[in-house]
């Protein structure tokens, strides 16, 4: 089989957006704003070392979007999602939701991991329930809402199991309703389809885009995956390593709603030779990249493989 | 293949080998003590005097090193005298299999050999409520406090290093200390069982505390878990499995700990027993009642695995393992 070569001349720009697109933008500027970040620095201290990983970074996401942030391995994307969520303390520079400043860990921000981190001693309709609990809900109505949010992801069946009977899909959709039960204002997503196989990967996404359609709640959704970076979001950040900064904010010219099919379509696709411009080509800065050795023969000169 | 399978790093076994390697732990040892007991070629270094024959200082019974009765029945016969006779036996503190398993029977059916003696059920009865307490008071104490080390780090830096320190002197070392403060009952017994067993609580349970995911501690927080309410939340039912087969490992120490304390102040319990058999040269009545504590030990930590099963069904390593 021929390699397909999609020249670049043939694309349209990743800017070019077409009519629907530019005014679900418009819409969506017209949104309140949910989250400002500006002027955020975080600077690490190690071993006397003081080593900026965010710098400068500023941006402001509205109600009900959903904003993907990618960037090379170490460009700090975990460290800023956490920032948001209020696991780590941010250097200078403020984080507003709704105006108020941010501190601490909250109820008004959810969060999912990469690891699920569902707790393994409650079943799974206690792990719904604990963040209503926490917060002072009765044990009826917490069960009840619970029960709501597993039917949303059709697992009210798997409500009295413990997670490690679960699959790892179905670990993650109890760890998304577990955050959104909460009612966050945003909901914060650290790398979270990261430890599925592809196939389960590629229904999680399309099932996160259903839930965001449904329910009042806006995403921040890490990730390294350009592919799902571009299929799930309005816009989507991206940083640059050391320092993590960011490069350029895209919105993503995709019409919704999305589905599998606009993998191959032009607009997908020029966005993501911009992402891969960006990312991959080193011309921002040049990564720290260690250079793999060459390695010598080692079967018959006549034992070829290609 | 067989072989090859049996000895794979960390490769679990079936069902069926677990249980018959199992028993068989149990069977080697006795099968060797048996061997030793009841094979007349294997060891037995003395002879048993069956008819002392010519020979003044013998007795039906008596025990005689094998060259002894060689050099006797050598005179004898020099002499023309009639020569003893008797079977090689092992030394009176290496009873067979089957006389200890006797004695299992009979030393609980015995009656107290002095007046102020106790049935051998009294004296074991005396030895759990020694190994109770002791494990309790420790406990209440030791649990809650080795949490708050393992989760507040400023308390393990107070507590630890001398705790560290205190874990190191030995409990016994104690013994007269307690006798002075508590008399010579049952008191300064508890004590060295809670000497024993409290410090290395506190630090084991301060490290099991400090294994917890911390990726759970921030799921937490972000669904609104109030710090304070993080301790009861997540930190004590995530660390839980993993704190009761610390109370297991722990009880098991506390038994270790017994026979000493049980020497302080008035000899008392399944020691009392164990040293008074001992001393009438009973010796498969000592084997026996030594025995019992295994027994006891071994048994207490089956039911309370079996129940730790029941209690954390969701806990991976407890159903892999036990």
């Amino acid at each position: 089989m021929d390699d397909i070569v999609i020249p670049g001349g043939l694309l349209p720009s990743y800017r070019e957006q077409s009519a629907a697109v530019r005014a679900r933008f418009e819409s969506l500027a017209a949104r309140e704003v949910i989250l400002t970040v500006s002027k955020l620095h975080k600077t690490f201290e190690s071993e006397g070392k003081t080593t900026l990983a965010l710098k400068d970074i500023n941006f402001s996401t509205h109600r009900r979007e959903f904003l993907c942030v990618v960037g090379p391995s170490g460009c700090g994307k975990s460290t800023l999602v956490r920032i948001l969520a209020g696991l780590e303390e941010h250097s200078s520079g403020d984080v507003l939701l709704q105006g108020q400043p941010v501190s601490g860990p909250g109820r008004d921000r959810g969060m999912v991991f990469q690891g699920y981190t569902l707790f393994p001693w409650l079943t799974v309709k206690k792990n719904v329930m604990f963040g209503l609990e926490v917060n002072g809900h009765g044990k009826l109505e917490c069960e009840r809402e619970a029960m709501q949010w597993l039917q949303l992801v059709g697992l009210e069946k798997f409500a009295d199991v413990y997670p490690h009977q679960l699959s790892g899909g179905m670990k993650q959709r109890v760890a998304i309703v577990r955050a959104l039960a909460n009612q966050p204002r945003i909901l914060l997503m650290d790398e979270p389809f990261g430890a599925l196989d592809a196939q389960t990967r590629c229904r999680m996404q399309a099932h996160l885009l259903e839930i965001w359609r449904k329910i009042d709640i806006t995403i921040v959704f890490i990730t390294h995956d350009l592919d799902e970076a571009i299929f799930l979001a309005d816009r989507i950040l991206v940083l640059s390593a050391h320092p993590g900064e960011i490069q350029e904010l895209i919105e993503v010219p995709v019409p919704r709603p999305r589905s599998v099919a606009q993998i191959v379509s032009a607009p997908f696709l020029a966005t993501k030779a911009r992402l891969e411009e960006l990312i991959y080509s080193g011309a921002h800065e040049p990564a720290e990249e260690e250079q793999y050795p060459i390695m010598g023969r080692m079967t018959h000169v006549t034992d070829n493989v290609e | 293949m067989a072989r090859s399978s049996l000895f794979q790093v960390l490769r679990p076994l079936s069902p069926r080998a677990k249980l018959v390697i199992g028993i068989l732990s149990f069977v080697l040892p006795v099968g060797l003590w048996s061997l030793v007991s009841y094979v007349p070629a294997i060891w037995h270094p003395q002879i048993m005097i069956t008819d002392p024959g010519s020979v003044s200082y013998l007795d039906v019974g008596a025990h005689l090193a094998r060259h002894a009765y060689d050099s006797e029945v050598e005179d004898a016969r020099h002499e023309g005298r009639a020569p003893p006779s008797g079977v090689p036996a092992n030394p009176i503190y290496l009873p067979s299999p089957g006389e200890v398993l006797k004695a299992f029977y009979t030393s609980f059916t015995t009656p107290p050999e002095t007046r102020d003696g106790q049935w051998l059920a009294q004296s074991l009865w005396h030895s759990i409520r020694i190994i109770f307490w002791g494990y309790v008071i420790s406990s209440l104490i030791g649990v809650p406090l080795g949490i708050l080390c393992g989760a507040y780090t400023a308390l393990a830096r107070v507590n630890e290093p001398f705790i560290e320190f205190f874990r190191y002197l030995p409990a016994p070392a104690f013994g007269a200390l307690m006798v002075a403060i508590l008399g010579i009952y049952d008191g300064p017994k508890i004590a060295i069982i809670v000497i024993g067993t409290f410090f290395q609580q506190v630090l084991i349970i301060a490290n099991t505390t400090r294994k917890l995911d911390p990726a759970l501690l921030e799921a937490a927080l972000t669904l609104g878990t109030r710090s304070r309410q993080l301790l009861t939340r997540v930190v004590v039912p995530a660390i839980l499995p993993d704190l009761y087969r610390d109370q297991r490992i722990l009880l098991g120490w506390a038994w270790t700990y017994l026979i000493v304390a049980e020497l302080i102040g008035t000899t008392s319990g399944i020691t009392w027993f164990i040293t008074q058999q001992a001393r009438f040269q009973h010796f498969p009545n000592v084997y026996a009642a030594t025995a019992m504590i295994g027994i006891l030990g071994l048994g207490t930590d089956m039911l309370l695995a079996l129940l730790g099963r029941r209690l954390f069904p969701w806990d991976r390593s407890l159903a892999k393992f036990a």
